[in-house]
Formats: structure tokens, C-alpha cells, sequence
């Protein structure tokens, strides 16, 4: 099976480029050259010196044996939250700054939800001495403040978006214009598998190294050639389509992407995109999309904020079209039992997006030889308020 | 006749084409509008189609979505209130907005509608114009509904070249890199860009968009195209209070007088 985006930049029906002309120039040079700059020898060997030496990488593949024994299995974490900044996203920053200055371009911007992405933007801008700007909803502004303190110290301007809900997807619509209205010297980082195409093959490819470094570690650490199952959170996808990449073609290994149901699907307060949504037009790339009948992108929710985005990339839309991989989701509670479990039975603080990924381990039985693969994309010091309220709530303290 | 086409065999020079959102500022102004609009002089209207996230527009056109959808606006309304306008105006009419609402309402029901209300193009940016050649030229064919494609100031002259050949109405030249909004006055590279474009003897006449905000600027659209689209400057007007009618035909006089 090819799962490869097609040359008219299609994944089956979804993707594609659907920008206004003022940006065609920008996203046909990346279509042009990305292809060409990723298998360049001496961007293949800057690209992974940096990943090495830099973020840290191989991240390990570490088996949880009190959580293995809790749900009756064998799990191993993927350990993204290692990486320089606390999660996977530096693996995207690093490769797409490396394009930005093959490109010749001396600007970059990027939109932020939960603060993640444009820390991991601000870092490789303050390592490459690139100007920066990172769009910010103010309502995420408000809700993640050290991210933004922590990208302002690396020397980002951090801008305040105020238009519709002030979120992620409002931060991304700004960064598009912020691109339309600075053509020539500004290149334009995306977060996630998501926008116009080449953006979601450019991400897919550079957030593969998670699934690369499974083939051998997986070996090594349990023994067997492949795990029986992959999963992962998913707000737009980028470790999910990482995790997975490399096994896609590998039927026996089952792939679960696990979205955030928020207070539940039916509650009318969920980013569970692929049960709400239907077909739809966002950020360039058609694909599946919460959105009214009449056609308006409604606003997600969920209690982690690099979940809660309306739509998904488009990879992930073809993905669950032809079955490749399971979707289901959690709902806010699961997600925070799961964290506290993962937190006091192997010592390790997920974010609140990874936890969904080990909130599904609950939601389905394995058999005790299973190889089970949980990614953990970040770790959790950015959620430490809600989990905080979660402790004052539960009286966790006291029933310790 | 297409009366985009009738409109520029009978009238050679400063076209006046205005925007604005329809629903805005109240969801019945729609219709009041597009008379007022048309009774002032206004040569070309073109009624927004609003979206919840119009990713080419600047502020003061995001506002005026925003606002028509909280008032309640959609298509379906929107071709209601429309059914008999051409019962009292005559000039081409065009709706613009972002292809999502109008994939959801249905591309083929949505021409159609187009036709039965009087719809003379439609001007969708976030549409591209393989896609649209491929999937809906037929369907807009059927229907008599222009699709009127987009250039910039990054287009290259094959691109304007290759745009000009599926184009039909006219051309609209987003004259300058830059949501919409009103600016100042055009600069030189600016200018120099309109005359290359004049200068290609393309098929299809061109009228100049984005940052047209005031008479020197509609002027100097003219000089190189068939006139301008003037856009936010209009919307801003309609946000202030006081009475509406009277602001558009003040409004308007201003493009008109010699
Ligand atoms: C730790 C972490 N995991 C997951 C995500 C979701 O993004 P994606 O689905 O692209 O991996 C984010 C986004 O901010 C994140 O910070």
C-alpha cells in the first residue's frame, strides 16, 4: 500500500492547497525544494547532528514494568518528553529551520496553541540567530503564560491574537496573513501534519524519526521484531503519523490515535474531530473538520490545549477513510486518571496530550505478551496547574 | 449577455466595484445595501459571503463577518434575501467568501441558486485555479456563473498568462502583497506592477483590489485597469452609526465626481 501523498499533493481525497494566490508563490517554492533538501547528503547529515547533539536524540524506548503489570501487558514508553524542550515538537522545528535557511529566508513565524511548538520555533530561531515571531491566541496567552515568558526570553516576539476565539486556530489564521503580507523574506514554521500541502509530507517525514528509532529499539528491547500495537494522542498528528510511519506498510502492528473527547463526545465540548466532523476545508487542506452545517469551523475543547484543534491533518483523515489506524478518543478525566497513574507507577510526569495516549491502555484489554507502545509526545511541567487543581480537587494529597 | 461582460463592453474606464459583508451591520441590511449601493452609482457589487475564519482578510472585514454570523447570517438567508433584487437592481452582482461554507451548502445547488437569484460571478481566493478547473468549470459552465480567479503581485507572467486562459468577466489584481485593508497611497513598485500586467494584452479585462481606500487611490487603479474594488474603506463606513444610507451615497459621490 503507497501511503505517500500523490504529486498533485493529495492523501486519497483530502489534502491539497487550498490558498488564496498572494500565497501560491511561497508554498510552490517549498512543493519545489522540499523533496530535493531532505535527501540532500548535507542536510540529511546537519538535520540528524542536530537531532544527536542537540535535542538529545535517540529518544529511548523504555519498558514501564509497574504499568505493564497494572494493565496485564507489556508497555514501552517512547520517550518524546526527553527531548530538548519536553516534547516531540523540536524534532519538526530543527528539520524545517535547516529548509528555512536553504530557502534564504531571514523570518520566521509560527502559531502556537499551548505554547509547545512556538517554544520549540523560538529555540531553533535563538540557535540558528533568526528573528522570530510566534502568533498566540490571547485566550492561550492567558492559560500558558510561562511558555510565553519562556519564548520572549529566547528572544521571540510573542503576538497576542484577538480575533474569533483568540486560539490556536484564530494563531493560524494570523500567521497565514502575517505570510500573505510578507512574501519575500519570511518562511513560515507549521506545528503539526496540517496546511497546505507540501506542509503535511514536510512534517510527516521529519517527525518519522520517532518511528525510525522503534525499528531497532523495539528489538533490542523486547525481544521481538515488531510491537503488536502503536499509540498515540492526536491533535493535528504529528506524533501520531511519527510514531507510526515506519509500520504503516506493516499490517500485523496495529496503530491506535487517540483524540481528546474532552467532557465527551455528545457533550458539545470535545476536540474528537474524526466522530464530529465531516469533510471540510481548513488551513489549506481539505480533510476532516468540526465545523457547522452551514460550513463555520466551530472551536474545539479540550482540557489539554495542543489537543484542541478543529481539524486534523489530512494523512490522518485518509488514514481513518481506509482503516489503517484505529480512532478513538478519552475524555478529560481519563486523561488525568492516566497521568497520575503513569506519575506513581514509573516516575514520570506525561503532558496532558500524552496521557490520552495512556488513558487508552484502560480502554481496551491486551494479551499479557502483547508489545505495547505508548508515545509519550511531552512531559507534563507545562500542566502542572491542572494537574495541581486536579490534586486539590480529589483530595489527592490526603489519600496518599 | 453576462452583465459583467455587458458592463465592460459599455463602460471602458474607473469601474467603481464595492464590497461588503452581507448581513452586516444588521442581518436585514443585505438588501438595503446592495439598492443604496446601486441607486448612489456604484457599477459592480459584491456581496461577502461570511466565514468564520477568512484567512486573506485584515481586520475591519474579519469584524464584519464575525458580526453577520453572530446576527445569523448563511447562504440559505442570504438567497433568500436576495430573490427578488433583480426585480430592482441591474447592475452584475458577485458573491465572495471562502469555499468551505459553499462546499458544505453544495457547489452544484450553490451555482444553481447563483442563477436563479441573479448571480453574476462569484469570487472564491481559497479556491485554486487547478482545482477549480478540474472539479467545477463544468458545473459553474452549466449554471452561467463566472469564476473570477485572482493575481498578485508574486504571480508569475506565465501564472497571470495561464489564469487569463480560464478566466472569464475579468481579472482581479490584488495590488499588493497583503490581506485586505486600506493603506496608503500605492507605491511605485506598485504602480510598475499594474503596467506590467496592462501590458500583457491579456484577454480579460482587469480591475485593481486590496487597499483601495480613497479617490487618489481608485484614480490611480485606473490608470493601468478597467477601475477598482474598493472593500474595507466601504465596511468601515457601515459600522458607524448614524444613518447608513445616507453614508453610502456620500460615500460613493466621493469615487464618482470628476
Ligand atoms: C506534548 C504534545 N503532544 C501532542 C501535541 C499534539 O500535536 P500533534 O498531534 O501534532 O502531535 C502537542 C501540541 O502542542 C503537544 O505539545
Amino acid at each position: 500500500m503507497n501511503y505517500n501523498v500523490d504529486e498533485r499533493g493529495y492523501y486519497g481525497v483530502f489534502g491539497g492547497a487550498y490558498i488564496p494566490e498572494m500565497m501560491y508563490p511561497n508554498v510552490k517554492e517549498l512543493a519545489d525544494n522540499y523533496l530535493k533538501i531532505l535527501n540532500d547528503k548535507k542536510f540529511k547529515d546537519e538535520f540528524h547532528s542536530l537531532l544527536k547533539h542537540y535535542v538529545g536524540r535517540p529518544s529511548p524506548l523504555f519498558f514501564a514494568s509497574r504499568l505493564s503489570s497494572f494493565h496485564n501487558t507489556k508497555i514501552f514508553l517512547k520517550r518524546e518528553d526527553l527531548n530538548h524542550t519536553g516534547a516531540h515538537k523540536i524534532n519538526n522545528t530543527v528539520g524545517q529551520i535547516l529548509i528555512a535557511k536553504r530557502l534564504g529566508k531571514s523570518r520566521i513565524i509560527a502559531e502556537t496553541g499551548a505554547g509547545q511548538h512556538g517554544v520549540a520555533t523560538a529555540t531553533v530561531c535563538a540557535l540558528m540567530g533568526m528573528k522570530c515571531i510566534v502568533y498566540m491566541g490571547q485566550t492561550d496567552i492567558e492559560r500558558q503564560l510561562p511558555n510565553v515568558l519562556r519564548m520572549k526570553m529566547l528572544g521571540a516576539e510573542v503576538v497576542a491574537v484577538t480575533s474569533g476565539n483568540k486560539t490556536l486556530k484564530d494563531a493560524t489564521n494570523e500567521a497565514i496573513r502575517d505570510w500573505i503580507s510578507n512574501p519575500a523574506d519570511t518562511y513560515y514554521i507549521i506545528g503539526s501534519v496540517v496546511g497546505p500541502h507540501p506542509y503535511p509530507d514536510l512534517v510527516t517525514r521529519l517527525q518519522a524519526v520517532i518511528s525510525e528509532e522503534m525499528q531497532h529499539q523495539v528489538k533490542e528491547v523486547s525481544g521481538k521484531k515488531n510491537p503488536d500495537y502503536i499509540i498515540a494522542c492526536i491533535g493535528g498528528g504529528s506524533n501520531a503519523i511519527g510514531s507510526f510511519y515506519h509500520y504503516l506498510n506493516n499490517e500485523s502492528v496495529k496503530l491506535i490515535a487517540v483524540e481528546a473527547g474532552g467532557k465527551g463526545i455528545d457533550s458539545g465540548e470535545t476536540a474528537a474531530t474524526m466522530v464530529t466532523g465531516r469533510p471540510g476545508i481548513i488551513h489549506g487542506s481539505k480533510t476532516m473538520l468540526m465545523q457547522t452545517d452551514d460550513g463555520q469551523i466551530t472551536e474545539p475543547y479540550s482540557i489539554s490545549a495542543g489537543l484542541d484543534y478543529p481539524g486534523i491533518g489530512p494523512i490522518h483523515s485518509y488514514l481513518h477513510e481506509i482503516k489503517r489506524v484505529t480512532f478513538d478518543n478519552v475524555t478529560d478525566d481519563e486523561a488525568l486518571e492516566a497521568a497520575f497513574r503513569l506519575t506513581r507507577l514509573e516516575g514520570i510526569v506525561p503532558a496532558l496530550e500524552s496521557a490520552h495516549a495512556l488513558a487508552w491502555l484502560g480502554k481496551h484489554q491486551f494479551h499479557k505478551e502483547d508489545v505495547v507502545v505508548v508515545t509519550i509526545s511531552g512531559r507534563g511541567d507545562k500542566d502542572m496547574d491542572a494537574y495541581i487543581k486536579y490534586m486539590e480537587q480529589t483530595n489527592y494529597y490526603k489519600s496518599e | 449577455m453576462n452583465r459583467i461582460d455587458k458592463l465592460f463592453r459599455e463602460k471602458t474606464t474607473n469601474i467603481l466595484s464595492v464590497y461588503f459583508t452581507a448581513g452586516y451591520p444588521l442581518i436585514d441590511s443585505t438588501v438595503k445595501i446592495v439598492r443604496a449601493l446601486a441607486d448612489s452609482g456604484a457599477d459592480m457589487i459584491e456581496i461577502g459571503m461570511p466565514f468564520s475564519d477568512p484567512m486573506a482578510d485584515g481586520p475591519v472585514i474579519q469584524h464584519s463577518n464575525e458580526k453577520s454570523l453572530q446576527n445569523g447570517m448563511n447562504l440559505k438567508l442570504l438567497f433568500n434575501q436576495l430573490s427578488d433584487i433583480r426585480k430592482e437592481v441591474k447592475i452584475p452582482l458577485l458573491l465572495m467568501g471562502y469555499l468551505n461554507p459553499v462546499m458544505q451548502f453544495g457547489v452544484e445547488n450553490f451555482c444553481m441558486q447563483c442563477l436563479r437569484v441573479g448571480i453574476d460571478g462569484v469570487i472564491l481566493p481559497d479556491l485554486p485555479p487547478l482545482v477549480y478547473t478540474e472539479e467545477y468549470l463544468s458545473i459553474f459552465n452549466k449554471y452561467e456563473l463566472y469564476n473570477i480567479l485572482l493575481i498578485s503581485p508574486q504571480s508569475s507572467s506565465e501564472r497571470i498568462t495561464a489564469i487569463d486562459k480560464i478566466s472569464r468577466g475579468f481579472i482581479y489584481i490584488v495590488s499588493s502583497s497583503s490581506v485586505t485593508g486600506s493603506k496608503g497611497n500605492f507605491s511605485d513598485d506598485q504602480m510598475s506592477y499594474f503596467k506590467r500586467v496592462s501590458k500583457m494584452d491579456l484577454v480579460n479585462p482587469c480591475l485593481i483590489g486590496f487597499g483601495i481606500s480613497n479617490r487618489e487611490t481608485f484614480m490611480n487603479a485606473g490608470i493601468y485597469a478597467r477601475g477598482g474594488i474598493i472593500g474595507s474603506a466601504f465596511v468601515k463606513i457601515l459600522g458607524n452609526d448614524g444613518d447608513v444610507i445616507k453614508n453610502i451615497s456620500q460615500f460613493i459621490k466621493e469615487f464618482k465626481s470628476n
